[in-house]
């Protein structure tokens, strides 16, 4: 009996089962005394204020389901996302751009003879970078300004700056 | 003419998020009060409610109207609040002893000062005050299994049959659940149920 108090202080009882409680109670004081308090109970927990959500809860749940990625279907892994595709494009181009380009310059004659030429010395760079006495050569004299010196003077001059003059 | 929830929750399914709007509107303020009743913390509770509607949406695909949505929106809330409280008891318990006493939006958030400013007769505006949160604090005092059947039977009045599936139970495992809640509630709140009665 006692499961059925609260479905009847609820109005939850079938019409048949609903009669045999009000028999029930109406004959037992116990039963009748519990009902009433149950009541009670119930009507007290009206009483409790209901709360609002803030401002904020229905932002942040909107935020919340717009983040969420987007489910696609298996077909999805073959078509790719638009900033693969970008990338690669440019690939592709940059990949044209230098097969394309000329590997092999065909050399004339006169570019032939030229780097004959500059083979031997090509060949000695390094002894020659770094070759000390060219660096005892004297400094090259500047012209002078005036324009009225005499050249003997010069080429006396220079013989005089020379390290190989004999005193 | 209203659509159904269920109607809604298959629109979602196809795409409308217009009707997943409209799920949230209905459900949003009974969702959030029920959750915090059981949680007892306001931001708690919306960060839980704020869930429940992510893991709606998230099922949107895979749904398929075999219960009552109430009974699958509140079986989802039911389980994160279940598992909030057990994961935030001890918690709670050294907050309730240490704590000073906060009065919250629900009780009212005025000082003082602004209470009587507001509430001419501040003496019925004191008992009133105390009269709820002796009510909240029977509710509090439940176990967590009993607190949930009350509060989705009386606030939100779900069927018998509805809570027990959102509880896992049997109707009539329900019903001696329910009915150990109300004694709890009657012994609780007795000096409030005697002069109910009169």
């Amino acid at each position: 009996m006692e499961n059925k108090i609260l479905a009847y202080v609820d109005g939850r009882l079938k019409e048949s089962e609903r009669l045999e409680m009000e028999k029930h109670v109406a004959a037992c004081g116990a039963c009748q005394l519990r009902v009433n308090e149950f009541r009670a109970v119930a009507s007290l927990l009206d009483e409790v204020p209901q709360i609002e959500p803030s401002a904020a809860f229905d932002v942040r749940v909107r935020a919340r389901v717009a983040a969420e990625p987007v489910k696609q279907g298996w077909w999805a892994w073959f078509t790719p996302s638009p900033r693969v595709a970008f990338a690669a494009s440019l690939l592709l181009l940059a990949t044209v751009w230098i097969g394309s380009r000329p590997t092999d310059r065909t050399l004339t004659a006169a570019d032939e003879a030229q780097i004959n030429q500059d083979l031997p010395v090509l060949e000695n760079f390094d002894v020659l970078s770094d070759f000390g006495a060219l660096t005892d050569l004297p400094q090259p004299v500047q012209p002078d300004d005036t324009g009225d010196s005499n050249p003997d003077q010069n080429q006396n001059q220079q013989k005089n700056d020379s390290p190989n003059q004999t005193m | 003419m209203a659509r159904s929830d269920v109607q809604l929750m298959l629109d979602v399914k196809a795409g409308d998020e217009q009707s997943f709007e409209l799920l949230l509107q209905r459900y949003r303020t009974p969702l959030v009060n029920f959750l915090y009743r059981m949680v007892r913390a306001r931001e708690e509770a919306e960060d839980l409610a704020q869930e429940v509607f992510l893991r709606v949406y998230r099922a949107r695909k895979d749904y398929v109207p075999s219960a009552k949505f109430t009974t699958w929106l509140f079986r989802i809330a039911t389980n994160l609040a279940l598992n909030s409280v057990r994961d935030n008891r001890h918690q709670r318990m050294e907050v309730s002893l240490d704590a000073p006493v906060i009065i919250d939006a629900e009780d009212g958030d005025e000082k003082p000062l602004d209470i009587a400013e507001k509430h001419p007769n501040i003496e019925q505006y004191m008992i009133e005050e105390a009269r709820k949160k002796m009510i909240r604090h029977a509710i509090d005092k439940l176990p967590e299994k009993q607190r949930a059947a009350v509060l989705l039977h009386k606030y939100q009045e779900l069927d018998y049959g509805d809570i027990a599936k959102i509880l896992e139970c049997s109707e009539s495992a329900l019903k001696s659940l329910l009915f150990r809640a109300y004694e709890t509630l009657r012994v609780e709140l007795a000096p409030l149920v005697a002069r109910h009665g009169k």
